[in-house]
Order: C-alpha cells, then sequence, then structure tokens
C-alpha cells in the first residue's frame, strides 16, 4: 500500500543544488562539445578534440575544489539518493586527476592511429562522467545507472581498434562479462529492494543483517551485489576478462580500465559496504577475506610467468586489487571501519599515480621497439636512461620499496589489518606480507631487463618521448615520489575522505 | 639548557647530503665522467666532513644520551615523525658509513667496475650512503624502516649490473631474502605500535611501555623483527645469499655490504629488538647464542672448502657475525659492548680484504687460490697488507679483530641472570674453537697465496709483469684510514668501548641492571 501512496502523490521537482552537481556538468558539457564539434571540424585539426577534452576535465576540478572550501561539507540531493560528501570529493579529484592523465597519454597514440579520434574522447570523458556519478550514488538505481554509464563506453574503447581482432576480442570479452556480472548485482539487488522495501542505501542498512526473518535471502543478496562489484574489480576468481581484455585493448585504454575503471568498482563496492551492509558484516567480512587472499596470491603467481609485459602488469593490477581489498575484510569490527576506508582510498591514489606511470613508459619504449614483450626492456638504461629509472622508479612503487609511493598504501592496509587485533587480520597480513614479497619477483625480472640485458636487436636509438606523454611521465613520477617520502599529503586526503552517513567507524 | 638540541641540523644535513650529490649529478649533461667522479667525490668528502663535525661536538661525557635529537612532523595520520639523534652505539656506526662511502669512491676512481656508467654507480653509491646513515640516526621504527628499505635497491643494482657472471641470480636472491625478512619485520613493528597503545612509533617511547606487553605476544612480535634483522645478518640459516651476494657483487658492492649493510641487522637487535621487548629477548636468547655458535663453526667449516678467495672472505662473515650475535645474546653489558666493537672491527677488517680481493682480481684476473701463489715475491706490499689482514681477521691481539672477538666469548662465562650457564659454557667452548679454526682457514689462505713460487699463467711474459704492479697511490688513499684504524683500535680499543659503554648500560637498564 505504501507504494501505491508514493505514486499517486504530487509530483514535486527536486530542488537541484547545481553547485554540488558542478564537476558533472562540466565533464556533460564537455563531451557534448566533443562529440559535436567532431561533426564539423576539419580531420587534420581533430587534435584539437583532446586539447578540449583534457581543458575540460581541469575545468571539472575547479568546482571540486570550490565544494571542497565551501562550508556546506555533505550536500545532499533527490532525497538522499545523490550526496556529495568529503569522500566523494576526494575520489571525484583522484578520477579527474587520473583522467587528465590518461587523456595526456593517449593524445599522441590516438593521434598516430587511423581511427575515429572523435569518438574516443567522447567514449572516454562519458566513462569518466558515470565514475563520478558513482562516487556520489547512495542509492540502488543510481548505482546501477553509474556502473552502467562508466561500462558501456569502456566496453567500446577496449573494441577501439576495430580491424585488430585482439582489440575485438577484448572488447567482446569485456562486454560478456561485464553484463554477466551486471546481471549477477541485478538480481542481487532485486533482492535486497524485495528485502527491505526500499532502494535508499540507508534504508537498507537498518534491516540487512545476517541474523533475523530474512537471513538467507539477505545473504543471497549481499553476496550477489558483491560479486557483481567483484568482477568489476577483477577480484579472483572473477577476474579471468582481465588479462586478455588489457592485453588487446590499446594500452591507454588499458591503463584507463586498470585504474580509474577498477577504482569506480571499489568507490562502489566501499559505499555499499559503509552503508548499505554495515550490520552484515558477519557476511561480507570471510567473503571479502577469501577474495582478497585468493586475488593476491592467484595474481601473483600468475604474473610471475608473464612473458608478455601488459599482461604482466594486468595480472600485477589483479594481485594489486586484493591488497585494496585486504583492509576491508576487516572494516567491520570495532575500531577499524575509518582506518580500513583510508587506507583504500590511500591504495587508490597511490595506485592510480603509479600504474599510469607504469602504462606511460610503457607506451614510449613500444614507440621504438613496437613489441609488447618483457624482453623489450632489454638495456633500456642504456639508451634510454631517464625512462629506465622512471621504470624502475614506478615498479619498486609498485612493489611497495620505500621510500616511493606504494610502500604507504601496503603500510596503511597493513595497519588496518592490525588494528583490528582479530586472528582473521593477522592472518591476512602475514598473507599479504608474503605476497608483496613473490610480487617483487616479476617485478624484478622487468628492472633485470632494464638494467641488466642487453638490447635485444642492438637497436640503441634513443626514443622519442612526445610532449604530452613526458607531461604524463612527469606528473606521475612526481605524485609516486612524493607520496612515497612524504606520505603525509596522500593521506590527509584519504582521511578526510567520510562517507556521510556511514555506520562503521 | 637545550644541549642535546642544539645544532639539530648536523644529522639531517650529514644524511641527505649524499642525496644532493645525486641529484647535481642527475643534472649533468652526458659523457662527462671525470665530473661525475667529481662530484661523487666532494660529496662524500663534505658528508665525512659533516660526520666529524658531528662526532667534534658530540658530548662524549653524556654518551648514554641521545645527542642532536630533531623532531619534525612526518606522517602525523599514522603517528609516526621525523625523529633522528644519535647516542653512543649510534655514532661509530654512523660514522663507520661514511668513511667507508668515501674509501670506496676514492677507490673507484680508477676501479670503475664493468659496465663502466659513472654517473649511475656513484649515484647508487650516493643512495646507499643516505640509507646507512639514516637508518643507524632513525629514532622511529618507520622512519628506520624506510631508511632499512632504502639501501635496497641501490645494493639490488650494485650487484646486478656491475656483479659478476652469475650476477643476475645472486642479485635477486639477495633481494628476496631481505625484502621477505623486511616484510615480516613491518608486520612486527605495527603489532608492536598496537600493542602499546597505538600512540607512538617512536623507539624512546616504545622502550618505555613495550615491556609491559605480555610474554606470548612479545616472542610473537620478536619473532617477526628477529627474522627481519637476522637475514641482515645473516644468522645461520638465513645466509645463504650472502656468499652469492658477495661473491658476485664487485669489489665496492662487497666491501659496503660487508663493513656496513651488514651492521644494520645487528644494530637493530640492539637498538630496537632487545630494549622494547626485554622478556622476548630473554627467552629467544639462548636460540639466538646456538644460532651463532652454529654460525660461526658453519661459517669457519665453509671457508676450509672453498676454492674461490672471495667466497672464502664471505664465509668468513658469517663466522665473524656469529660473535657479535653471540656477544648479544649474553644479554649482559660486557657482551654487547663485545658486539658493537666486533661490528666496527670486522667493518674495517672484512671491508679492507674485500678491497684486497678486488685488487688481486684485478691483477690475476682471477680468485682460484689454487692459480695464485707467491704474492710476496711478486707484490710484497700488497702481500704484507694481506698478511696484515689475515692476521687481524683471525683475532690477533693488538689488532682490532681481537677486542670484538675475545671479550664475545669472555661474555658467554657469565650471561645475564636468568639464563642458562650451562648452556652458554657449552656455546664458549665451541666459539673458542670457532677461533682456532678460524686461524687455520685464514692461515692457510694466507700461505696459500702470499708464500710458495708465483704461478705462471699468462702466456706473455711482459704483459704479465706490467699487470703485477703493487699498490696503487688509489688504492694507498682508499685502504690506510682502514689499516690505521685496525692498529688504533687495537692497540687502544677503549677509544670505542669508552662510547659504547654507556649507551649499552642504558639499553640492558630494561632487564633490571
Amino acid at each position: 500500500m505504501q507504494n501505491l501512496n508514493v505514486l499517486s502523490a504530487q509530483w514535486v521537482a527536486p530542488t537541484v543544488d547545481y553547485h554540488g552537481l558542478a564537476p558533472e556538468l562540466v565533464v556533460a558539457g564537455g563531451l557534448c562539445l566533443v562529440l559535436i564539434l567532431d561533426l564539423f571540424i576539419d580531420e587534420r585539426k581533430k587534435w584539437l578534440l583532446s586539447i578540449i577534452s583534457s581543458f575540460t576535465l581541469l575545468a571539472a576540478m575547479i568546482p571540486i575544489i570550490t565544494l571542497a572550501l565551501s562550508e556546506t561539507s555533505v550536500r545532499s540531493m533527490f532525497g538522499d539518493r545523490y550526496v556529495v560528501d568529503n569522500f566523494s570529493l576526494v575520489m571525484k579529484g583522484v578520477f579527474l586527476l587520473a583522467g587528465y592523465v590518461v587523456v595526456l597519454l593517449s593524445s599522441s597514440h590516438v593521434e598516430e592511429g587511423e581511427y575515429w579520434r572523435g569518438e574516443y574522447w567522447f567514449l572516454l570523458l562519458s566513462s569518466l562522467l558515470g565514475m563520478l556519478m558513482m562516487t556520489s550514488s547512495r542509492d540502488l538505481v543510481s548505482i546501477f545507472v553509474a556502473l552502467e554509464f562508466l561500462s558501456i563506453p569502456a566496453y567500446m574503447l577496449a573494441a577501439w581498434r576495430k580491424r585488430d581482432p585482439k582489440s575485438n576480442e577484448a572488447g567482446v570479452k569485456y562486454f560478456m562479462l561485464g553484463v554477466f556480472a551486471s546481471a549477477v548485482m541485478l538480481y542481487g539487488m532485486s533482492l535486497l529492494y524485495g528485502v527491505t522495501n526500499s532502494t535508499l542505501l540507508v534504508d537498507i542498512a537498518a534491516t540487512t543483517t545476517a541474523t533475523g526473518d530474512f537471513a538467507a535471502v539477505q545473504v543471497l543478496a549481499v553476496v550477489f551485489v558483491i560479486v557483481g562489484f567483484a568482477f568489476k574489480v577483477s577480484a579472483v576468481p572473477f577476474h579471468t576478462w582481465a588479462p586478455d581484455t588489457y592485453e588487446g585493448a590499446p594500452a591507454p585504454v588499458t591503463a584507463f580500465l586498470s585504474v580509474a575503471s577498477k577504482a569506480a568498482g571499489f568507490v562502489a563496492l566501499v559505499v555499499l559496504i559503509y552503508t548499505a551492509f554495515p550490520l552484515a558484516q558477519d557476511i561480507w567480512q570471510p567473503f571479502i577475506w577469501v577474495l582478497s587472499a585468493l586475488t593476491m596470491t592467484v595474481g601473483n603467481v600468475l604474473a610471475l610467468k608473464q612473458k608478455n609485459i601488459v599482461r604482466m602488469i594486468a595480472y600485477s593490477s589483479i594481485s594489486q586489487g586484493g591488497f585494496v581489498l585486504m583492509p576491508l575484510a576487516v572494516a567491520g569490527m570495532a575500531g577499524s571501519g575509518s582506518s580500513a576506508l583510508r587506507s583504500v582510498v590511500l591504495y587508490m591514489i597511490i595506485y592510480a599515480a603509479t600504474n599510469l606511470g607504469v602504462f606511460g613508459v610503457i607506451l614510449a619504449v613500444s614507440r621504438k621497439t613496437r613489441s609488447g614483450e618483457v624482453s623489450s626492456f632489454g638495456g633500456l638504461f642504456s639508451y634510454a636512461p631517464t625512462l629506465g629509472v622512471l621504470m624502475t622508479l614506478f615498479l619498486a612503487s609498485l612493489a611497495g620499496i620505500p621510500p616511493l609511493g606504494g610502500w604507504i598504501a601496503k603500510f596503511a592496509a597493513f595497519q588496518s589489518l592490525l588494528q583490528s587485533q582479530s586472528t582473521w587480520g593477522y592472518a591476512l597480513a602475514v598473507i599479504g606480507a608474503v605476497n608483496s614479497v613473490i610480487a617483487f619477483g616479476y617485478y624484478g625480472n622487468v628492472m633485470r631487463e632494464i638494467w641488466m640485458r642487453p638490447v635485444p636487436d642492438g637497436d640503441t636509438t634513443p626514443i622519442q618521448i612526445p610532449g604530452s606523454l613526458s607531461l604524463a611521465l612527469g606528473i606521475t613520477s612526481v605524485a609516486t615520489l612524493t607520496f612515497g617520502v612524504l606520505p603525509g599529503v596522500a593521506l590527509h586526503f584519504a582521511d578526510l575522505a567520510e562517507i556521510a552517513g556511514a555506520i562503521i567507524r | 639548557m637545550n644541549m642535546l638540541r642544539d645544532n639539530n641540523w648536523v644529522l639531517s644535513v650529514g644524511t641527505f647530503l649524499p642525496m644532493l650529490g645525486v641529484v647535481v649529478m642527475m643534472l649533468m649533461p652526458k659523457a662527462q665522467d671525470q665530473a661525475v667522479k667529481f662530484v661523487a667525490l666532494v660529496t662524500s668528502i663534505a658528508t665525512l666532513a659533516v660526520g666529524i663535525f658531528t662526532a667534534m661536538n658530540f658530548d662524549f661525557d653524556q654518551a648514554e644520551k641521545m645527542q642532536f635529537v630533531a623532531e619534525t612532523k612526518w606522517i602525523s595520520v599514522i603517528k609516526s615523525s621525523y625523529l633522528i639523534g644519535v647516542d653512543g652505539i649510534s655514532l661509530p656506526l654512523y660514522l663507520l658509513s661514511m668513511v667507508i662511502t668515501l674509501l670506496v669512491v676514492i677507490y673507484s676512481l680508477d676501479h670503475l667496475p664493468n659496465p663502466g656508467k659513472p654517473k649511475a654507480f656513484f649515484s647508487l653509491l650516493l643512495v646507499l650512503q643516505t640509507g646507512m646513515a639514516g637508518t643507524f640516526i632513525a629514532q622511529d621504527l618507520i622512519l628506520f624502516f624506510v631508511f632499512f628499505e632504502l639501501v635496497l635497491l641501490p645494493m639490488f643494482f650494485l650487484i646486478g649490473v656491475w656483479g659478476g657472471e652469475q650476477r643476475q641470480y645472486a642479485s635477486i636472491k639477495f633481494f628476496l631474502y631481505t625484502m621477505f625478512g623486511s616484510a615480516l619485520m613491518l608486520v612486527a613493528f605495527l603489532a608492536l605500535f598496537f600493542k602499546t597503545g597505538a600512540e607512538s612509533f617512536s623507539i624512546p617511547y616504545l622502550i618505555e611501555n613495550g615491556g609491559s606487553i605480555a610474554k606470548n605476544v612479545q616472542i610473537w612480535i620478536f619473532a617477526g623483527m628477529f627474522v627481519g634483522f637476522a637475514v641482515k645478518v645473516p644468522m645461520f640459516p638465513f645466509h645463504t645469499w650472502l656468499p652469492d651476494a658477495h661473491t658476485q657483487a664487485p669489489t665496492q658492492g662487497s666491501v659496503i655490504l660487508a663493513a656496513v649493510l651488514l651492521k644494520l641487522g645487528t644494530y637493530g637487535f640492539v637498538r630496537i629488538a632487545l630494549p622494547i621487548l626485554p622478556i622476548a629477548a630473554r627467552e629467544w636468547a639462548p636460540y639466538i647464542g646456538g644460532l651463532a655458535v652454529i654460525g660461526i663453526i658453519y661459517g669457519a667449516l665453509g671457508c676450509l672448502a672453498q676454492s674461490d678467495m672471495k667466497r672464502l672472505i664471505a664465509f668468513s662473515s658469517v663466522a665473524h657475525m656469529g660473535f657479535v650475535m653471540l656477544g648479544i645474546s649474553t644479554l649482559t653489558s660486557f657482551g654487547i659492548n663485545a658486539a658493537m666493537f666486533g661490528m666496527v672491527a670486522h667493518g674495517l677488517i672484512t671491508g679492507m680484504l674485500f678491497f684486497i680481493a678486488g685488487s688481486v682480481k684485478e691483477r690475476y684476473h682471477t680468485l682460484e687460490i689454487s692459480k695464485i701463489g707467491g704474492m710476496l715475491t711478486q707484490m710484497p706490499r700488497l702481500g704484507w697488507i694481506f698478511g696484515f689482514c689475515c692476521m687481524a681477521s683471525l683475532g690477533l691481539p693488538g689488532l682490532a679483530g681481537f677486542w670484538g672477538e675475545f671479550p664475545a666469548i669472555l661474555s658467554t662465562y657469565n650471561p645475564a641472570a636468568g639464563l642458562n650457564v650451562t648452556v652458554y659454557r657449552v656455546f664458549m667452548v665451541i666459539a673458542a674453537l670457532g677461533t682456532v679454526l678460524a686461524a687455520a682457514y685464514l692461515l692457510w689462505l694466507y700461505q696459500r697465496i702470499a708464500f710458495g713460487t708465483p704461478k705462471n699463467n699468462s702466456h706473455d711474459e711482459h704483459s704479465a709483469q706490467e699487470e703485477l704492479h703493487d699498490v696503487t697511490t688509489h688504492e694507498w688513499l682508499a685502504w690506510s684510514p682502514l689499516l690505521i684504524g685496525i692498529l688504533v683500535l687495537g692497540i687502544m680499543p677503549n677509544l670505542l668501548f669508552s662510547v659504547f659503554d654507556p649507551a649499552v648500560q642504558v639499553t640492558l637498564s630494561v632487564f633490571g641492571g
């Protein structure tokens, strides 16, 4: 009966907080501009589109900053279904900056390929818009819309090199498994709605527990929703799409998928855990514990035997995902909720900077070697010392070696595990510690190629790096180093990132 | 009156000055090899100058107190701060790292190993120096950890790029072992942090509060630290990376590895593990002592079996570090003083032996003991220096080695209260046997290499004569400070003991006297 009342109620136009929506609006405006200009602009001037895209993303940073400085710390819209809080602002900032670096990585790649450029920028901006929406969605429906908004352009981006069968395979595989995951998740969501009679996350929170009347259904619902996002963040055993998609997609797109798209999955997961399932920790904690342990171990072990650099980085990013999940496995325990959230956000910030840097170097090197093999990095240091040193720094950061960014990310994750002072936490910390050692096996292998092996074909002509790529490398390397030496910088943002209405502390 | 905080900039400058040199080198255009060497030399001289300034302003009457303390906010969210300072335990090791780096730079000026690349080589040396110096001054566990790890990558590349035939295998083995240890060590640090109320990572704070942790928890936390430090020392059975790393590393790498890097582990025991977790230390001490004597005997037997001179010296390190750990395991001020002295002495002597091994390799193009002979007739000066170092290494009274080894053995006669005296006396007997074995392998090594008639492997008589030149100027410059140090410390050991002792007493106060 209640539902009928809602339907029959007078329609009231929602009040829209345009300041709160400004970042999304700027990006939406930018992507329309790109789409329209693409129709009229001369083929030789298409490079303008990449400039417009990058400026759009930078312009969208301005409202983020004004929002962060404004008095109102939480802006809630559409009946609390869309919330701009500190968490969403920090993550929006991460997505916009990561998107900006991806634009920089892409521009020379896109210009030199013989494919449709306008669509590339349009799709990229659309996907980013979906990510921005994801950070603020606090309702099952808006989460789902945001998820599809960010995923569908990404499927097309993966298949963007349409004359290349591998790229097609990448797109199709990503699409099929992505849609499958969406279906599973949607099923979970429908169960949740059936049980709680609401799609609003805070309403769901009140009733979803492992005990009580609907226990079995609720377990199923929570697990299905988490499985849906486990696909998105390529957690083992839902990772099978990732290596093929990463290898086949154009390299800048892979960078985008492995950083931004993955982070969007984590954002949704975190929001759900903190605002929708805070009382159901008995369901998701063991589940995430297993996912995390499996993800980092399997990802690492498979990465060890990869010969293709992008495939190796794909498995490495799977394993890094396991480290991001790690603190969530104890997030429901007393006292570790806020530190788990902090370490997840911190990990995403630092991982974004470092992994984009890795792709920057891969792109630069493949311009000369035209190869994706790990062995194509042989002797890099002898003819391109800067790239060699940068790649070493990025890989060392991924491996978590101080004083590079990655160490503080791993450290914070371990810290929140141990903060729970539970056997589960200690056990996962030891698994994580062992895994971070295994990971050096393959990161070290690339370093070995760079520093200690001869150049495979003896061709030591220096590598020409386009300006935009150098800028991207500059940004990512400065970020990686700064976060490592002065971890306070990144930790400050991660610490700010509190989800409004989160119940776990 | 804030005497202990005066001049609080000196430690930071001394630690990070090498990084300035690295930045300058990075900005220099290519193919400026001479300029790169010049910058490296100037930087390391300046660093040592700051170090000497530190020592001159160090108040030796209060060597038990932390001096030149500086504290700044660093990572306030996780309650870690940039807290540095030196006391009588840190200062000698801090200076040792600076001296060794300078000498290695001098030696490298005309002994750059293949494949050259001076810019990268000297940059890595200087980064390494920052890491080593930083580890000895850090008074915050997280800061300690960062510096402790900072030495890993440069050493990995020094071995892997400039090393011998098996360099890639050796470098990755070195890295994985150390990283495994430090990963567990980090988990132990974090557990310690939470068990002391999640207040601070500062070592003085933890020393104050660590003792109240429950016994079985302490034992586990100690286990994590033990693995981290024991890999670095290296103690038996974690030592297997060491012979490979030493054998494959370039001379410079071996010298730094032996002289300073191994001390990071033993220093960690004395500075962190023992004072913070006294109850666990007492429980673990007999096992540490047991592993230490196994290391002594195993290292010595390993030495007797080697046919490669450098590998032999590497195994002798295992034995010598065994004496250091044996001294630490007694938990007495006598034993730990001996251990501290042993660290410095081993740094000087084994560093010197690796220098000699490098020069031998350069002249004979081999380190196979059976292919070398009659060094005293071919190169008398090098031969005598080598003899001097062998004598120092086997613990001849009057040279530095004696004061590390003999008191360590003596201290096991009377271990700290609560430790099983019988067990320690058994250790004492075995360790004493170890010194006999040490004399055996070192004298045998010296006999085979220096005595007898020269073995002619070269087809070309003339070029062989050219190659076998005696000690060069650069070598004299790099070696004489070490040789003088070995002699001076051997005659006047109190120079060091008087610095160590007050700080060691303070460290041991957690054990109740």
